[in-house]
């Protein structure tokens, strides 16, 4: 008989294949490229270029409590303390190599998509220069109106035309169009898998608790273009319908008893100590608005059509549909209320939070709290203030739950 | 010599009180007025639409209403920008123009929208991949949008006479500004690091064709003078805003002075020249294109740090001084890059890190007068 894997295991394996493959295509002397987290890495995987993700890798090693060597490393060179921690840690691992955690090689090729932020520019365009490396950029233009402008799509497949000729040029090699539409359609495909996966969520109880979502995220971020991430996120999907099915929740101690949102990254280095907090008063985080960035959804060989998903990631978007984007979480994830990480690393994420959490709370009438923490930078987060912040929102949400049972 | 002096009174005094200053412009040119956040925005659209550009590049003041919006750790100058905007005291404004070249930017963009509702907002977003063909077309074309939001706002067409005509009094302004730094840098004890920012500063605040006369005029007066012999320590002056006054207080009282800059608010500004072939609209594309070393646009090369140097060098200056915004990410992000390149060509940094609500200036006192006095001890 086969032997059942799980996606756990699976998960594991791939990530350590990841990193081994790039570590290996480095030491045979072919080309390494790092690339930000929602790029148009289908390019990439056309062309057969190995690719790391430093988002994903200062996250793995913010996770395991290694990211002060790099921060005061990246620091003692002159990278105020103020600046995203993903690009302190990486820029520290620049100079370092090395961490305990996990490890890449360093890259030959930078490839960076902007519509995460601006702040990638800058961090990206500092790579090339520190390392005398080529760079493509990927410009996606802030979307203030609710939808994405022509001009900008136009703009942006123009960018794509241009890409694909200067990876011509780095490797030598043409542009291979009908590998190009293979790829298209896994990542698309690896993409609705995702969805179709985290979605399982809006069940009660939901059969996954959101902290398990984030280790997955390294997946999504790292192989998308691939058909072992597809592969993932079907038997993950699987998993966790078999478990909607029996009616298992999130916990095997713990019951479901109120249903959250996390609105932005996870606190790393903290990791443990926020999840613990939640799980000991039964509270559930079924969702987030970050992984829905990897929804990149678009038809096969529409190269428009696909500039157009990448740029309308909610992070690229106007408030408008920022708010109706997590209204619309709260209904289908039937919430109770919402843990907003003001994260010192990401301006973009917070300055737009404190109206969205206004606006979502008129529009639905769900508690919401705030607290101050960062994605890898361990300095900035205090367990106390957490607690009692989410011992806030807890007393909250018990007042609606109550108001709604008295009718 | 009196002209010159009362020419540099009347600009000093312009820059000095900007919203006394833009009232009077809107009066004398009976034309309301549209203010322009930081950075690049494209003003002769704006004139073109027959509205007064004024400039809106935050200030002091107690931050009270922006928190409703913005975290602690937002750079000062949009957090005045948005307190200003609540409280009020941009209430005489038609609309206000925003770049989004930064992710506080974008966020003051969409706040803006809620926190300011009574006046109306035209965002303008500049492409990043200026150089590739794609980009200058984006450009064009949002440059073109920008234009029809304000014929909407005005409700009256931009003609292409008009537009050209505003393009051309900006390119003499520019060429005037240039031409002005340079008369300056040979002028260091009549044009002292204060008066040499606020009199660009006044640029933001009044007609431009009426500026540009007056700025011709001085540096006509200045380049009438012998040059100068400068006994202090001459330093090219890099990052957002040569702000707040304090600031440049210190630096005269420590015989400390502006040769040249890299500023967003000075030369980043003017110190490109437009190609002379193609439609206007193609030519203002130019400017961002052929910009190099500025930090909000990207730039494989990134050779801020090679023309920094380069600058101290044709100057023979001193020293850099990096007059760093607190919070600016970009500007934050190139400095370990040009420090290094600074440092490795054996020329001096004086860093100094500002916020436009500094209660006390002693940090930076005390910074720059130990630096003054090394340099002093080195010469
Ligand atoms: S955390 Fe925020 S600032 Fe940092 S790379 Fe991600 S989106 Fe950009
Ligand atoms: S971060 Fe810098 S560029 Fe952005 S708004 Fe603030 S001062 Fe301006």
């Amino acid at each position: 008989m086969e032997k059942t894997v799980t996606s756990k295991q699976m998960l594991g394996e791939l990530l350590e294949k990841h990193y081994k493959t790039a570590i290996d295509a480095k030491a045979e002397g072919k080309l390494v490229a790092w690339a930000t987290s929602i790029c148009p890495q289908e390019l990439l995987e056309t062309m057969g270029i190995d690719v790391v993700y430093p988002e994903n890798h200062a996250a793995a090693i913010g996770a395991r409590k290694d990211a002060m060597r790099f921060i005061q490393q990246a620091e003692g060179k002159g990278y105020s303390n103020d600046i995203c921690s993903y690009a302190r840690v990486n820029m520290g691992y620049v100079d370092l190599k090395f961490s305990e955690a996990e490890n890449i090689p360093m890259p030959d090729l930078i490839f960076c998509c902007s519509n995460i932020c601006n702040t990638a520019i800058k961090w990206y365009e500092n790579l090339a220069k520190v390392l005398n490396i080529p760079i493509i950029m990927f410009d996606m233009p802030f979307n203030h109106t609710f939808d994405v402008p022509e001009h900008s799509i136009k703009y942006m497949a123009g960018q794509i035309k241009h890409a694909i000729k200067q990876l011509e040029e780095i490797t030598g090699r043409e542009f291979d169009y009908d590998r190009f539409k293979e790829v298209m359609e896994i990542s698309a495909d690896t993409a609705r898998w995702w969805k179709k996966a985290t979605d399982l969520n809006k069940n009660h109880p939901s059969p996954l608790n959101g902290f398990d979502m984030f280790n997955y995220m390294a997946i999504i971020v790292c192989n998308r273009g691939k058909i072992e991430g597809r592969d993932l996120f079907k038997l993950w999907h699987d998993e966790l319908a078999a478990k909607v099915e029996a009616g298992i929740g999130p916990w095997k101690d713990q019951e479901e008893k109120y249903r959250i949102m996390w609105d932005g990254i996870a606190c790393w280095p903290h990791l443990g100590d926020t999840y613990k907090v939640l799980k000991k008063h039964g509270v559930n985080m079924v969702t987030s608005t970050y992984p829905e960035s990897w929804t990149v959804i678009y038809d096969t060989g529409d190269i428009e059509g696909m500039a157009k998903a990448y740029a309308s990631n909610y992070a690229n978007r106007n408030l408008d549909y920022g708010t109706k984007n997590v209204a619309r979480l709260v209904k289908e994830f039937d919430l109770d209320g919402i843990l907003y990480h003001s994260n010192r690393s990401c301006k973009l994420m917070d300055f737009r939070q404190y109206e969205v959490q206004r606006r979502v709370e008129a529009m639905t009438g769900i508690p919401s709290v705030v607290f101050d923490g960062d994605q890898t930078d361990p300095r900035v987060f205090t367990l106390s203030q957490y607690e009692t912040r989410v011992q806030a929102l807890i007393e909250m949400m018990e007042k609606n739950k109550e108001l709604r049972r008295n009718g | 010599m009196n002209d010159l002096k009362s020419l540099l009174d009347e600009l000093v005094e312009a820059g000095s009180n900007p919203k006394k200053t833009v009232l009077k412009s809107m009066q004398d040119t009976k034309k309301e007025a549209v203010g322009c956040f930081p950075i690049y925005t494209p003003e002769e659209i704006i004139y073109a639409a027959g509205y007064l550009p004024v400039g809106m590049w935050g200030g002091p003041t107690d931050l009270k209403l922006a928190d409703k919006y913005l975290q602690g750790f937002c750079c000062s100058i949009m957090r005045s920008n948005i307190e200003y905007g609540m409280k009020g005291t941009y209430s005489f404004l038609k609309a206000v123009a925003i770049s989004t070249f930064c992710d506080t930017l974008k966020c003051i963009c969409e706040n803006w929208k809620v926190a300011v509702p009574e006046i109306p907002l035209i965002p303008v977003v500049y492409p990043q991949n200026r150089m590739i063909e794609a980009g200058k077309e984006y450009l064009n074309e949002e440059f073109k949008r920008v234009a029809k939001e304000l014929e909407k706002l005005s409700g009256k067409l931009i003609t292409e006479d008009a537009i050209n005509e505003s393009f051309e009094i900006y390119e003499d302004f520019r060429a005037a500004m240039r031409e002005f730094t340079v008369a300056v840098s040979t002028h260091l004890n009549t044009i002292d690091a204060k008066t040499r920012h606020l009199v660009i500063k006044a640029s933001f605040f009044m007609d431009k064709k009426t500026y540009t006369l007056k700025i011709k005029e001085i540096t006509k007066e200045l380049n009438a003078l012998p040059k100068e012999d400068f006994n202090g320590i001459k330093v090219i002056a890099t990052g957002l805003i040569a702000e707040p006054t304090a600031l440049l207080d210190i630096l005269v009282e420590n015989n400390i002075g502006i040769i040249d800059d890299d500023l967003s608010q000075e030369s980043r500004g003017f110190r490109v020249a437009a190609r002379k072939e193609g439609t206007v609209y193609e030519r203002m594309v130019s400017r961002i294109v052929d910009q190099r070393g500025c930090t909000f646009l990207f730039e494989e090369a990134k050779t801020r740090g090679a023309m920094l140097i380069d600058m101290v060098n044709k100057h023979q200056a001193d020293a850099v001084l990096v007059i760093m915004m607190k919070f600016c990410d970009p500007e934050e992000f190139d400095y370990p890059i040009y420090k290094e390149e600074i440092e490795n060509n054996g020329i001096p940094i004086l860093y100094v890190e500002t916020e436009q609500q500094m209660d006390s200036a002693e940090q930076i006192r005390t910074r720059i007068q130990s630096f003054a006095e090394m340099l002093t001890v080195e010469v």
